[in-house]
């Protein structure tokens, strides 16, 4: 048959009749559809009932009550626990994702030695035994003192243990990480004579002044923040908030005081100066019951009037007052101070400075003040047991003078090559080689250490160096005593508990510390009692257990404390400004500050999966971290936006993103916290972005002794 | 119980208080932790990132120091669609019935087994509210253990969106059925976002009822399609008429006049209406 046009023509439209009459079309599509969505291995979570568990978050110092939710027991969501004195059902992001650390992959899952630089698991008896052996060597020559412990805060039982356990070996080389708190603390001994913690009413203030505070990034109790931001319009007060850039706080407080960077404390001065000239300020308080009064008065007044201290501010002098009056005529003015989240030590002078405006008013231990507690001090420990060893080790000074461990790296940096002033490091609860400044350094002095011991449950940037991990419960599986948070005045003593797990053979960490030292046998056996760390909490909290293991929590009253401290103005008569930045000024011309964002952890902890998500493009983007700057900045500097380029300062240099902000003063480069984690088999967050600690360097505070570095010199070029 | 439920519908819909939003991302890591939302290794390309609630960062543009920023949470708006009928932008395109309007809820529904990926919805949508799965979720081998039984995981090749919670809506009427209510208490249903945000910057409940929160904070105008009648309220893109159920509060001007576009003097022309509005 001859295929002509019209055959063609006609074959084909009769092909496409049929098929369009028959339901070939449709049913091919259906199951297109069905075939594209037959996916077996999509999950199917398992049904059965609801129940729900509280407990308390131990992710930061806020320590939010939370709820988990749990399907046929197993648990499936964190929600904020309602009528919790913390945080009353509000909860922050990370709290929420925690099920993400309990159910992360990458989690150390059993005791591992380090041989040759590749990890083999060993049981928990071999890992204790080999610990033990070491500290039992050190104790038979002689050198108990050099066993050191780096813990994350010194609170609770647990850090009471392994404090407990140096002592009992022959050790004062216990080390817990610095924080505003510690200097908080330092300076009411110092002003007040008052031994016990700083607490802020912010709930109940009308006119918070923050020297650069994260107020509400994560500083103090981040949701208790959260809450009392949010009631300021009800209670008609006001937030100002003094920073280079235009934070979250910054953006959300009624004034933003864009005063340079490093002169905070000058600004703070200058309205202490137009408080006393204007006859602004409490006179019973500050002058008649104070010490020093006439010098500090004659010092703001001479130095730091406002038409003096325009220039290294920025801030004119008709602000300047405005502010002062503002916050003298306030009901209850309180200033706050501690850079970002407060997770580093700060300036004992800015501290002191930003403090004056507290006493000047005269808010001391008062309703929306600054509030003195004692520290609750109910714990009962037995009595030690030291035998000559230990005896002899615990005479000898610590390695790192003041408990910073930032002094103790430092020690070990400048030893010479045959001293080993440590010879054995535990690390609880901390990062050191993330969260301390010069992280490079702090790295190559663990290096040196000839046995480190990691209690992480995660395989981070510390426990990669340890020679043995002895991997504890992450907090979802465990029970602690946690002490509420410092800065707060919400009081709260909380008994968190096991809501899921051990998913792994992880220990308690308290449990890990007593078997550790049953297994070193002879007097430090003898210093740990108790079978196990249940045991032990139920005894050392004493009359305080009983309530927590009924109620879960226990709530001290939110009242001012009924005494007032005099003040003493000693300190802030010899101040000369708070250290500056690392660097040469003309060598590097600008100033690289680090950035506290919410949505990434700075402490022991890196961001989960989820927190990492929500992390925006402009702070990472692909594994490049982005740093913030002026397009008049960039300009100078010849960098652009969106391409590549290298800060370097006095302690290193980084390949960096550019991100262009108008928010941020010129000459400032911000660079966010919280990224280049070694992730280990975590690719989630490990390996993203660089860890701004690399570039920064420690600058020791003349005054406490600790690191008072919020930023260092730099310089920016195109890569 | 009624078997009648005409006249009784809800209309569920959310207040975001913008002068107290942080932008701390709480209500994104909620809302990814009660819906199963899947993550991947690299979630820096936020045009495949699987956010139903998404955090915008909003800037006035002005340069230091008068600059300042507005963070502005983004879920699915629920488009009641012009003249408030039902016709979202989505459901209006949809070939499949993956997507609908729920007259009883003014919920707009998401049916994954039904979607078949033409993404025809997501470019319909004016607020960039909806995702598509261009992979199949991968969970880290034993994170599926948090997986959610109350919301299906989706598979490759399907478009998902916020969906107010839904199965926590028919949990509360499932119970309200149980123990012989009518309805539903205003605290009885909350999305995930709401419950989370600690600065208590969402609001959520619903639209027709006076008594609900939502109502009293942006007093919705019933004979124009759920305007707000307060000055600080707003509706992103009002414009298109597409009828939004997510509505916003600011104090600042800047932030009310980013919600939509304005022609030159546009802005000043309405701002002097809304104000002689208020002398009446």
């Amino acid at each position: 048959m001859k295929i002509d046009r019209r055959s063609f023509l006609g074959l084909g439209l009769g092909a496409a009749a049929g098929v369009a009459a028959s339901p070939m079309t449709w049913k091919l599509t259906d199951d297109i559809s069905i075939w594209t969505q037959n996916w077996p291995w999509t999950p199917v979570p398992r049904d059965g009932e609801v129940t729900f568990d509280n407990t308390v978050c131990t992710l930061c110092p806020g320590n939010c009550g939370i709820s988990v939710r749990k399907i046929a027991g197993r648990a499936v969501k964190i929600e904020g626990r309602g009528g919790y004195p913390v945080n009353d059902g509000g909860v922050c992001l990370h709290g929420i994702s925690a099920l993400q650390y309990l159910y992360d992959p990458s989690r150390i899952k059993s005791p591992m030695v380090k041989k040759r630089d590749a990890w083999k698991t060993v049981s928990w008896d071999e890992g204790l035994a080999l610990a033990a052996e070491k500290i039992k060597s050190l104790r038979d020559l002689g050198r108990a003192n050099t066993i050191a412990c780096v813990a994350g805060s010194g609170e609770g039982t647990i850090a009471g243990l392994y404090r407990r356990l140096l002592m009992a070996a022959g050790s004062q080389n216990f080390y817990t990480m610095d924080s505003m708190d510690k200097t908080w603390k330092m300076l009411i001994a110092e002003m007040h004579g008052f031994d016990g913690t700083a607490g802020f009413d912010i709930e109940s203030s009308d006119y918070l002044l923050s020297f650069g505070t994260g107020f509400i990034e994560g500083w103090g109790s981040p949701v208790g923040n959260f809450m009392a931001n949010s009631s300021r319009k009800d209670r008609n007060a006001k937030l100002v908030q003094v920073e280079y850039r235009l934070s979250s706080t910054a953006a959300a407080a009624d004034q933003w005081i864009p005063a340079k960077p490093g002169s905070e404390a000058d600004l703070a001065l200058s309205i202490c100066s137009v408080m006393i000239t204007e006859n602004l300020y409490d006179k019973d308080y500050a002058e008649k019951s104070g010490k020093n009064f006439d010098d500090f008065a004659k010092l703001v007044t001479e130095k730091y009037a406002p038409e003096l201290i325009t220039r290294t501010t920025g801030i004119d002098v008709p602000k300047i007052k405005s502010l002062a009056a503002g916050f003298a005529r306030a009901k209850a003015p309180l200033a706050i101070a501690g850079r970002g989240r407060g997770d580093a030590a700060g300036s004992m002078m800015e501290f002191a400075a930003v403090h004056a405006l507290n006493c000047l008013a005269g808010n001391i231990n008062k309703k929306g003040g600054f509030w003195m507690t004692k520290d609750a001090d109910t714990m009962i420990w037995p009595s030690l047991v030291m035998d000559d060893a230990a005896a002899k080790g615990y005479a000898k000074a610590a390695a790192g003078p003041g408990g910073s461990p930032d002094r103790l790296f430092d020690a070990l940096t400048s030893a010479g090559e045959d001293e080993t002033p440590v010879e054995m490091l535990m690390v609880y609860n901390a990062n050191p080689c993330h969260t301390l400044h010069d992280a490079g350094t702090v790295r190559s002095a663990i290096e040196k250490i000839p046995f480190v011991v990691s209690f992480s449950p995660y395989m981070d940037d510390t426990a990669r160096l340890a020679d043995l991990v002895l991997p504890t419960h992450m907090f979802l599986e465990m029970g602690e005593d946690i002490h509420g948070c410092a800065s707060s005045v919400k009081k709260v003593t909380a008994l968190s508990k096991p809501v899921a797990g051990p998913l792994f053979d992880t220990r308690h960490p308290g449990d890990a510390v007593i078997m550790l030292a049953k297994a070193v046998d002879g007097s430090v056996r003898a210093s740990f009692p108790w079978e196990s760390y249940e045991v032990a909490i139920s005894e050392v909290m004493g009359d305080t257990w009983d309530i927590l293991a009924k109620d879960g929590y226990i709530k001290c009253a939110s009242q001012p404390p009924a005494f007032r401290p005099g003040v003493d103005f000693k300190l802030l008569v010899g101040y000369d400004g708070p250290p500056a930045p690392l660097g040469d000024k003309k060598k590097f011309p600008l100033i690289l500050v680090e950035m506290d964002h919410m949505r990434l952890t700075s402490g022991a902890v890196a961001s989960s999966p989820f927190a990492v998500k929500t992390v925006p493009d402009t702070i990472l983007k692909d594994n490049d971290i982005l740093v913030e700057m002026n397009p008049e900045t960039a300009r100078q500097t010849g960098v652009s936006p969106g391409r590549m380029a290298v800060v370097e300062t006095p302690v290193g240099s980084a390949r960096v993103k550019v991100n262009i902000f108008d928010g941020i003063m010129p000459g400032v480069i911000a660079m966010p916290g919280g990224l280049g984690h070694f992730g280990g088999d975590n690719r989630y967050i490990g390996g993203k972005g660089v860890n701004v600690n690399e570039l920064i360097g420690p600058v020791i505070d003349p005054v406490s002794g600790l690191d008072a570095a919020w930023g260092i010199r730099a310089r920016i070029s195109r890569a | 119980m009624t078997k009648d439920n005409h006249g009784k519908a809800y209309k569920f819909g959310m207040v975001i208080d913008l002068d107290k939003c942080t932008g701390c991302g709480s209500c994104m890591v909620a809302c990814m932790s009660e819906n199963n939302v899947p993550f991947k290794e690299n979630e820096t390309d936020k045009k495949d990132s699987l956010t139903w609630m998404t955090v915008y960062k909003l800037t006035n543009g002005k340069p230091f120091p008068d600059t300042d920023i507005c963070y502005m949470p983004r879920p699915c708006m629920h488009c009641g669609g012009k003249g408030d009928h039902g016709h979202s932008p989505c459901v209006s395109v949809c070939p499949a019935t993956a997507t609908d309007y729920g007259y009883d809820t003014g919920i707009v529904s998401q049916i994954y087994t039904r979607c078949f990926g033409c993404r025809y919805c997501m470019v319909s949508c004016p607020y960039h509210a909806r995702y598509f799965n261009w992979w199949d979720p991968k969970w880290p081998p034993g994170m599926e253990e948090y997986l959610s039984p109350d919301v299906s995981p989706r598979m490759r090749g399907v478009v998902e969106k916020c969906t107010f919670c839904y199965h926590r809506y028919q949990e509360a009427r499932d119970r309200a059925y149980y123990e012989k209510r009518d309805t539903i208490a205003e605290d009885e249903y909350q999305t995930a976002c709401t419950q989370a945000c600690p600065a208590g910057a969402i609001t959520f409940g619903d639209l027709n009822n006076p008594d609900h929160e939502v109502y009293k904070l942006v007093k919705p105008d019933p004979h124009n399609c759920g305007r707000p009648r307060d000055p600080k309220a707003f509706r992103v893109l009002e414009r298109l008429q597409t009828n939004p159920k997510v509505y916003y509060i600011s104090e600042r001007e800047w932030v009310r006049k980013a919600g939509d576009n304005y022609r030159k003097g546009e802005w000043d022309k309405k701002n002097m209406l809304t104000k002689a509005d208020g002398q009446h």
